[in-house]
């Protein structure tokens, strides 16, 4: 691939996604709530995304990655049948 | 796109898009038989390049059992000795999407009898990776598995969903990485413009998931919007969406879109 990379003009990125975030935010909030008022806080999929959401106070702009991270299953070796065919979004504990 | 309306078609046609590459991918179901994969084979590479040409789209596809289906090893031996009787038909651009779903011994075990496919017949390679939480470690166990092949060039191989924390795996192995753009679940056009970014664009293609779930075949048009939104020039976004698949699939010499 000889095209060479030539990096976008700076645009003001808070201006473009700051509303967006805001609102995703929001509702991530209201989610937890909702979960908590019936009583569900306990399942591994909310106990996954409250460990993911301390990646968000990490200093280096790898967050994304890290929460990611926090959601996958981190071992090596096939499993030996597969008995389901979809996927949950976190590794239940 | 055999689970697209062609209203689909049109609108895709609207927005400037000029070629499509559909991978060969799960019914819904598990189809009963391999005569059932015989017939999916003629759909997508017969009656399906003729509802995309009336709307001037070139279509092309790639063959494969998924493998969501490949528990069942006998019906997967089946279908993998039905590929090589297709892989002549003018629009089939190679093998794909194969990988791995749940990351299971059988799956792997397809994946590689996929792989050795490609490798006799000199095709081209899509790779899905699986969602969610299994994507990580089924990344690591494909990349693995393909440097088992040593007549397959990682550059005649692309990685498809890649995300944050699997491109690097993909890129740095010197295999071209795909981002599926998708309403829920996988990648969000901002998402995949943070990671072309990162990696200047080098051997990355983006996609719009078209299958049964909440997709939108606009996704990639609705990227490159987003993309000039975030300063990047007209040359920028066509090496993107235009020169690198190009570059990827010209590869084999069926790809014809100049």
């Amino acid at each position: 691939m000889s095209l060479s990379w030539q990096s976008p003009q700076p645009v003001n990125l808070v201006d473009l996604g700051f509303m967006d975030a805001r609102s995703k935010l929001i509702d991530l909030a209201a989610f937890l709530d909702r979960v908590q008022r019936a009583g569900q806080e306990g399942d591994f999929r909310v106990k996954a995304l409250k460990e993911a959401i301390g990646c968000l106070d990490g200093a280096d702009p790898g967050r994304a990655r890290e929460v990611l991270l926090r959601f996958s299953d981190l071992t090596t070796e096939p499993i030996e049948r597969a008995t389901v065919q979809g996927a949950v979004g976190a590794v239940a504990i | 796109m055999v689970s697209r309306t062609t209203d689909d078609y049109e609108r895709m046609a609207m927005a400037g898009c000029v070629a499509i590459c559909e991978p060969a991918f799960w019914a819904g179901f598990d189809r009963a038989s391999a005569q059932g994969f015989y017939d999916y084979f003629r759909q997508i590479t017969e009656y399906e390049p003729k509802r995309a040409a009336k709307f001037g789209i070139e279509h092309y596809c790639w063959l494969c059992i998924n493998p969501k289906e490949a528990e069942d090893l006998k019906l997967a031996e089946e279908v993998i000795g039905l590929i090589p009787e297709f892989l002549q038909k003018p629009g089939v651009l190679g093998i794909g999407e194969i990988g791995l779903n749940k990351n299971s011994r059988n799956e792997l075990a397809i994946f590689e009898r996929h792989l050795q496919v490609a490798q006799d017949h000199g095709q081209l390679v899509l790779v899905h990776t699986p969602h969610l939480e299994d994507k990580l470690k089924g990344t690591r166990l494909i990349v693995d598995a393909l440097k088992g092949f040593s007549g397959i060039d990682p550059g005649r191989v692309i990685i498809d969903h890649v995300e944050e924390h699997t491109i690097d795996h993909v890129l740095d192995a010197g295999f071209w990485a795909g981002i599926t753009l998708y309403p829920e679940s996988k990648c969000t056009p901002h998402r995949a413009i943070d990671m072309l970014e990162q990696r200047q664009a080098e051997r990355i293609w983006m996609n719009s998931a078209c299958d049964w779930g909440v997709s939108d075949p606009l996704a990639v048009p609705k990227t490159m919007r987003a993309m000039v939104q975030r300063g990047w020039d007209a040359a920028a976004v066509e090496r993107v969406v235009w020169e690198n698949p190009k570059a990827f699939m010209g590869q084999n010499p069926r790809f014809t879109v100049a």
